[in-house]
């Protein structure tokens, strides 16, 4: 549609009254929640982040010995665990609105979108094994 | 993917060049041009006008351009005071009226005009706004009522609910902040866009409308509303000096507290 090739214009679409095209499908009657879920983790985000770059400034040139023992520490495992949820949390619902916005291929974009949530998953998997090990000293 | 650069045919090529003689006080414009019936690419001709003999206005010299220099020049206007919202168009680097944009008022260097960006273009200066209205038509801009009309008055309103449709009721549909928008450039198919959406709350935050409810129903989309990411080109932009980014806000204000 924004190219100057008129000629190209489809011959069925031109029958069509341009409201069908603009009322599309419909609402979907969602998207409240994801906008709203944005903004929750990153009001906690605010907060969680400072506390996180304090603490890994704190653990700076620190020895395994020591660094273990500041995440092992329940409060710091506890903030630790809040803060991965809520940045994968986070990312992907942010990767999902730069993909919506951007990739236009349907089947690349359907792939990308669920491809960010496994990764985002195992991700968040990960990290949590690593922190509840260290805290629960397994 | 989103469309970053321009396709083979709509690379704009240098045009013609239309000198002015004897001219007191010259300006140079340096205008979009594109046909659909030549096959040629778009090109950018320069025109230079003698203000010393035209309006104070960028439609001045567009005009005085279509009757004195150069008759194929195609551009949209109606009423020449910014209320019809014919002649938007992009002038300086932003979307404007000509006919409330003060020439001098332009950056000093050539004046610069382009249709509407990211439109398909009929001609020149004209863009098509066809699926603009359409989507404008889809949220069923008229009072919708479940009560019926009183008998013998108007449904009335009083002076603080009317005060509410101030800065909503002056949006004269030009299109200047829809097509300055990012998320519509890049989903205008099915983002209804910043014009649209403030014509939506102005309805919403009626007094006198009774289908609140339905109409939050139909924006609540990801794509329809949710496109929005403040990006405040609409608020920029408006030659009106209106916020569509606030109405799309209240809109998303309302959607949360219905559902707490």
């Amino acid at each position: 549609m924004s190219t100057n090739n008129h000629s190209a214009h489809d011959v069925r679409s031109e029958l069509r009254n341009p409201l069908k095209r603009a009322r599309g499908l419909g609402s979907a009657q969602s998207g409240v929640g994801h906008w709203w879920t944005q903004r929750v983790t990153a009001a906690a985000l605010v907060f969680l982040a400072i506390w996180f770059v304090l603490t890994v400034l704190g653990a700076l040139h620190a020895d395994y010995a020591t660094a273990r023992s500041i995440v092992a520490k329940p409060w710091n495992a506890l903030l630790l665990v809040a803060f991965v949820l809520a940045v994968c949390w986070h990312a992907v619902l942010g990767l999902q609105v730069v993909i919506e916005d951007y990739v236009h291929t349907r089947w690349k974009e359907v792939v990308l979108l669920v491809l960010v949530k496994f990764i985002a998953v195992l991700g968040t998997l990960a990290t949590l094994m690593a922190v509840l090990r260290v805290a629960l000293g397994a | 993917m989103a469309e970053f650069s321009l396709p083979k045919n709509s690379k704009v090529q240098p045009g013609k060049h239309f000198p002015a003689k004897d001219a007191k006080k010259p300006r140079t414009f340096r205008i979009y041009r594109w046909s659909p019936d030549d096959g040629q690419n778009p090109r950018i001709d320069t025109y230079e006008v003698d203000l010393a003999a035209c309006g104070p206005m960028v439609l001045d010299a567009l005009l005085k351009i279509k009757n004195e220099i150069d008759s194929t020049l195609t551009l949209r206007r109606s009423c020449r005071e910014g209320i019809c919202g014919s002649c938007a168009m992009n002038i300086d680097g932003t979307n404007t009226l000509a006919c409330t944009k003060a020439i001098e008022d332009c950056a000093s260097g050539d004046v610069k005009i382009y249709p509407l960006p990211h439109m398909p273009v009929v001609k020149d200066l004209v863009p098509d706004l066809t699926h603009f209205y359409a989507q404008f038509a889809s949220i069923k801009p008229w009072l919708r009522t479940q009560s019926p009309a009183p008998a013998d008055k108007e449904r009335l309103q009083s002076p603080e609910d009317r005060k509410k449709l101030d800065g909503l009721y002056e949006c004269i549909l030009c299109a200047c902040c829809s097509t300055s928008c990012p998320s519509y450039w890049w989903n205008g198919d099915r983002y209804l866009g910043p014009a649209i959406l403030l014509q939506a709350y102005r309805w919403i935050v009626d007094s006198r409308d009774e289908d609140t409810g339905a109409r939050l129903d139909d924006l609540e989309d990801p794509f329809k509303l949710y496109r929005c990411h403040t990006i405040m080109n609409c608020a920029r932009t408006c030659p009106k000096g209106l916020n569509p980014a606030k109405a799309i806000a209240e809109i998303k204000k309302l959607i949360v507290e219905r559902r707490t």
